[in-house]
């Protein structure tokens, strides 16, 4: 059993990136020393009458400290938004099981990210540049897909990664998507990994399996306890799982990051 | 000041009231990481039936204001894998045990209750005759007396461990239930399941759950929770395990003072994990804090 916990912790500060997309730095006791890219934590609001824990992806990692970059897309990231500096927000994780770094060693790693996946793919390109000798990635391309020239968190990504963009009204980078970039670009994968809407990731999927690129592919699904209690959260997988013993894995504990050949989406 | 809140269900003594409610807590193992269960009076497991069940389809959950609801489906592993990891799991806790069991057919019921007849980790059994969210079982048994009076008299004949009826709330009364499964056999009932609701997403167009429907929970149906205990408490003899939407020791308090032996922590779990352990808690500093030596002065004190 992976270790997590569950604690209060303190906010250091709050921005707003782009409109509705929010910025959190939380300091931890004990979840930022064993979170690892592509993992998420479960935060809880303060109004008991909204009880569910939010799943949100982790962002960066620091020594105490994790940035968590949402989206506000109902009640609980509306409350979340508000929290300020000195502020408490009870957190449970780090959950999942985040991307498989190994699979990087030696090879062209393209980063792909969409929307309100983008910021995932933050830590993992940092965690990728951070590996050596042998474990170390041929190249590591980041490709982020936004909707217009609000390309929030671009900047990080650029000291973290060789930076593609696209936009889907053209207004920076490729007009289009993350794959209409990959043509345009002419940008070479031997591993992908990548987090978004469904339709981005069945499109990679396709996209990957039709030039056997191994992908790795971060979903997303309604959660209720986040631990891997309720299965609330499952996935079709191609074949039986181990833990569920029917062709469903459980998204918070198995997932979010899959083999792209697993899972049927 | 000495306090006693050992309770007693067919023999079967917990250190203290509080459990865990079926399909909320896992087998134990999901939480164990993030709450001692140690603590608790028993751990109820998710439902298990002979073979293993793939649920319904996804989304599976929605919140709701104070609760949610769900339709998982009983998705679970089966009786193979829950006796070959999920029971040894438990082997090294002090706690008591309940399985939860379901099935498609009082065979599967049967079949599966004989097996578990012969594990000496299982303290008690509880039959899930009330899931709303499975159409060939569950509900079929949890809706008509005469059925639900059939599979306890069945299961009686299959095992000397005690047989606790999970009963429905999607009923016209609920004592009828109650007394229909006493009749036959059964040492316990547990109350409430899920009660059957539906939520619209109007940006969709459409129902929030993949199945339509789901089981609402949470602290908004703990008033006709509360309600439902009592009334059986009026109706039977044979100790009553109260849960719905209890989040802490007063909410525990209510169903133990309407007539509950026991209570168990469902959906609260998943907005603090430690609370089944902290009610438990809350309980005896109530009972000091109260003059109240034994929990047996406040079972069904409100009549």
């Amino acid at each position: 059993m992976r270790e997590k916990w569950n604690e209060t912790a303190q906010v250091i500060s709050q921005e707003c990136l782009s409109e509705g997309i929010y910025s959190l730095w939380l300091k931890t006791e004990n979840i930022a020393g064993a979170a690892r890219p592509g993992q998420f934590v479960s935060l809880y609001c303060q109004d008991t009458s909204h009880l569910l824990p939010r799943p949100i992806s982790i962002c960066e990692v620091g020594e105490d400290s994790l940035r968590l970059v949402y989206r506000v897309a109902g009640w609980g990231t509306h409350e979340f938004s508000q929290l300020k500096a000195g502020d408490s927000v009870r957190v449970t994780g780090p959950l999942g099981n985040g991307f498989p770094l190994e699979r990087a060693a030696g090879k062209k790693a393209v980063l792909m990210g969409g929307g309100i996946g983008v910021p995932p793919m933050l830590q993992l390109a940092k965690s990728l540049q951070a590996l050596e000798g042998e474990a170390t990635p041929a190249a590591v391309t980041a490709v982020l897909g936004y909707r217009n020239a609000d390309t929030f968190l671009g900047e990080a990504f650029e000291k973290a990664a060789q930076l593609k963009v696209a936009s889907e009204d053209g207004s920076v980078g490729t007009k289009g998507n993350v794959l209409d970039c990959m043509r345009e670009q002419q940008i070479e994968a031997e591993v992908i990994f990548a987090c978004g809407p469904m339709p981005m990731l069945r499109a990679i999927k396709a996209y990957a399996a039709e030039r056997q690129i191994e992908c790795w592919l971060s979903l997303e699904e309604k959660m209720a306890c986040g631990i891997g209690a309720c299965l609330s959260c499952v996935c079709r997988t191609s074949e039986k799982d181990a833990h569920s013993q029917v062709d469903n894995a459980r998204i918070c504990t198995e997932g979010p990051v899959f083999e792209a050949g697993s899972i049927e989406i | 000041m000495d306090i006693n809140t050992k309770v007693t269900i067919a023999g079967v003594e917990l250190k203290n009231p509080v459990m865990t409610a079926s399909g909320t807590f896992g087998s134990g193992m999901e939480f164990a990481a993030l709450t001692d269960l140690n603590k608790l009076g028993a751990v109820t497991t998710k439902g298990v039936a002979i073979r293993p069940w793939p649920g319904n389809a996804t989304p599976r959950i929605a919140e709701t204001p104070s609760g949610m609801i769900n339709a998982i489906g009983l998705q679970n592993a089966g009786l193979d894998t829950f006796l070959s990891r999920d029971l040894p799991f438990l082997e090294d806790y002090d706690t008591r045990v309940v399985v939860n069991v379901c099935g498609k057919s009082v065979e599967e019921y049967c079949e599966a209750v004989e097996r578990l007849d012969k594990e000496k980790r299982v303290d008690l059994l509880e039959i899930n005759i009330s899931c709303p969210n499975v159409k060939e079982g569950g509900i079929a048994f949890g809706q008509d007396p005469r059925a639900a009076a059939e599979i306890t008299r069945e299961l009686r004949k299959r095992t000397t461990k005690p047989l606790i009826m999970k009963l429905s709330p999607n009923v016209t009364d609920i004592t009828v239930m109650a007394k229909a499964v006493e009749a036959e056999g059964a040492d316990a009932v547990s109350l409430i399941n899920t009660l059957t609701g539906m939520k619209i997403d109007i940006r969709r167009r459409s129902f929030a759950l993949a199945n339509r429907t789901g089981g609402l929970s949470g602290p908004a149906i703990r008033p006709v929770a509360v309600r439902m205990v009592w009334q059986v408490a009026q109706a039977v003899k044979v100790p009553i395990i109260g849960m719905g939407g209890i989040a802490c020791a007063e909410d525990a308090l209510e169903f133990i003072m309407a007539g509950a032996t026991a209570v168990s922590i469902g959906t609260a779990s998943f907005h603090d994990p430690k609370t089944a352990e902290k009610t438990a808690q809350g309980i005896e500093q109530f009972m000091r804090e109260n003059g109240v030596k034994d929990i047996h002065e406040l079972i069904g004190c409100v009549r």
